[in-house]
């Protein structure tokens, strides 16, 4: 901010609407890489900046990246490395190994993580988008009362309703049953409130021409808007699946036979020594898949996310 | 003159509430669903947590009564929650702006480069937030012999003569957990920022320079931030939320209870008393605490946002 001069500069918000501007006179203010306002000194600090925080930030995934891959004799090794001499994949053949010889059989966890992954999702991204549509697209009396309610619970987290939360779920019956996890998980606000924005930009026309074709609320939903906000959904999915992913069951599942993988996995991270090659493998699994699909839709997130501001 | 008119017209038809509600019935039925699930699962454990909170309750017997002995308790005899709400305001205070402020000069920055690069370096920032319980790594980086690869790296470098423990001694935790909590912090309202600034029009940024903004400053300050006040709101909504409910970092790290208790939230406390004491009532007055707190702040950081450029 120093570098700002003492000269009143006319703010942008007066000259609006944008001017046409004529190019030639915007040529001379470009500099030699052809961008406005950028000195090669700004460049370099900033980028710089950037790159010492990128560092910071990339470390830690490289270390599990290369953890994984070490063997147990490089793991423990002084001084400690960061980078892998001699990869192998011996920690996911012991992960494995470890994993079979366990109560409950590994493909269990992997099957209870894929219901309750797939339920919250599945089930959240069609009722939250259900009760999207008529947020943007209808008027009727409490919408924005509705509205503003979903919005304040995005201002705190699960925390604070764990306890109640509990209580409600054993009077429902559910608890230790998929559906303690599944059922919270399809009220999230952060859903409804992306695809609800997203929705908004939609024409009016679209629907309208379908209601004149005699189509009921329904069908325009299912057939008309929801093909037309696939990178909302593949959002609300991606960010569910996040959520859900790191869920080890807590409280609500006891039964050892229904606890998702994350569970599991986390009892081998706390193994200590003689699990500390397999722990590694884990650490890797755990932190890639939510990456892999993060950068697989990562489109998709970001055209949603554009909408995601807070209006008046 | 004719706008007043127009606002008198319908007291004149008696607006019938009712009918309003029959003729929207499509509407709420799509969202019924969606808000009932809400009310149980959001709404109505909001109310329990407040009814709770004057109560004794240990889950065996029914609640009972209690007035505010709890918050009493709590504010003027419970030493360590007061511990963990200055650690808790601690988080709020430091991580939330400086998160918010990191969240935003990145995006800004990666915003400067090729689609390409800008998606590489989106996901190097971002992936942190999404990768899990991937923050465990963290307990290898801060283990407190010369295993450790903090301890190695400086012992390496002759900074230290031996080995720190670094998460049980008690003036390097809160620090640590700090850093670690920026290092997880880049997470939805970073992407907000970084969708947010490819919205803005280029044509905006050309008038400004006609206009006399001289440098990146000056059309970040004037251009770039009034354009994308509505993510800049968003992302104020994820990263405060987020910096009140620190509670697993310092579990993992630190452990629960850390030393002297040097590591407790207002989120470890709660879920000390919840889930290990079973003293229902007393977690629950933690829990409406927090609520107002988190909620409290959020609405106030809303409101001078708001007049930013106004």
């Amino acid at each position: 901010m120093s570098e700002m001069p003492a000269t009143a500069v006319k703010r942008p918000a007066e000259t609006e609407p944008v001017r046409k501007v004529k190019p030639k006179r915007i040529k001379k203010l470009r500099t030699g890489s052809g961008k406005l306002n950028r000195s090669l000194a700004g460049n370099t600090l900033l980028f710089i900046l950037m790159g010492i925080c990128g560092v910071f930030m990339v470390l830690p995934l490289v270390m599990i990246v290369n953890n994984a891959l070490k063997p147990l004799d490089e793991i423990y090794q002084f001084p400690p490395r960061i980078f892998v001499r001699n990869p192998t994949l011996t920690n996911f053949s012991d992960l494995f190994v470890l994993m079979n010889e366990s109560w409950v059989p590994f493909s269990r966890y992997v099957f209870n993580t894929i219901i309750i992954t797939l339920g919250g999702m599945i089930g959240h991204v069609i009722i939250a988008s259900m009760a999207a549509y008529p947020l943007a697209k209808h008027k009727f009396p409490g919408l924005k009362l509705l509205f503003s309610m979903v919005v304040l619970s995005m201002m705190f987290s699960w925390t604070v309703t764990q306890i109640p939360q509990y209580l409600i779920i054993s009077w429902l019956g559910i608890n230790n049953t998929y559906a303690a996890l599944i059922l919270p998980a399809w009220s999230y606000g952060m859903g409804l409130y992306l695809m609800k924005q997203f929705m908004e930009q939609l024409p009016d026309s679209l629907m309208e021409s379908a209601r004149l074709q005699g189509a009921n609320e329904w069908q325009i939903f299912w057939k008309i808007v929801m093909p037309n906000v696939r990178p909302a959904w593949l959002t609300l999915a991606i960010f569910q699946f996040q959520a859900m992913w790191g869920n080890t069951g807590g409280m609500f599942l006891r039964s050892e036979e229904l606890k998702p993988l994350q569970y599991a996995l986390q009892q081998i991270t706390s193994g200590g020594v003689s699990r500390a090659g397999a722990g590694a493998a884990v650490t890797f699994i755990i932190a890639a898949i939510p990456i892999t699909f993060f950068l697989i839709c990562q489109s998709s997130i970001l055209e949603t996310m554009t909408t995601s501001g807070m209006k008046d | 003159m004719s706008q007043a008119q127009a606002k008198r017209l319908p007291k004149t038809q008696r607006y019938d509430l009712r009918h309003e509600i029959w003729k929207s019935r499509a509407s709420y039925m799509l969202i019924a669903p969606y808000f009932i699930l809400f009310f149980l699962f959001t709404v109505l454990p909001v109310l329990m947590s407040v009814y709770l909170s004057f109560t004794y309750f240990n889950m065996l017997e029914p609640p009972r009564f209690v007035g505010w002995a709890n918050y009493v308790k709590l504010l003027l005899e419970d030493d360590i929650f007061i511990i963990s709400l200055r650690n808790t305001l601690l988080f709020a205070v430091i991580t939330g702006p400086v998160s918010y402020m990191l969240c935003l000069l990145f995006a800004w920055i990666i915003n400067e480069f090729k689609p390409k690069v800008r998606a590489l370096l989106t996901l190097v920032f971002y992936a942190p937030s999404i990768c899990g319980n991937a923050y465990m790594v963290w307990n290898l980086i801060l283990t407190g012999d010369r295993y450790g690869y903090l301890n190695g790296f400086l012992l390496r470098l002759d900074l230290i003569n031996e080995p720190i423990l670094w998460m049980q001694t008690e003036k390097y935790i809160m620090p640590v957990l700090i850093v670690v909590q920026l290092w997880l912090s880049l997470g939805t309202g970073f992407l907000s920022f970084i969708a947010g600034l490819q919205t803005v029009d280029k044509g905006m940024y050309e008038a400004a320079a006609i206009d006399g903004v001289k440098n990146r400053w000056q059309e970040l300050w004037f251009v770039t931030l009034p354009a994308m006040k509505p993510q800049l709101l968003f992302g104020a909504v994820m990263q405060i939320t987020q910096s009140f409910a620190v509670a697993d970092i310092s579990i993992w790290l630190a452990g629960n209870p850390s030393v002297n208790y040097a590591g407790a939230t207002v989120v470890t406390h709660l879920l000390d008393y919840g889930s290990t004491r079973l003293d229902m009532g007393y977690a629950s007055a933690i829990a409406t605490i927090l609520f107002l707190l988190m909620v409290g702040t959020n609405q106030l950081v809303q409101r001078i946002l708001r007049r930013v450029g106004e």
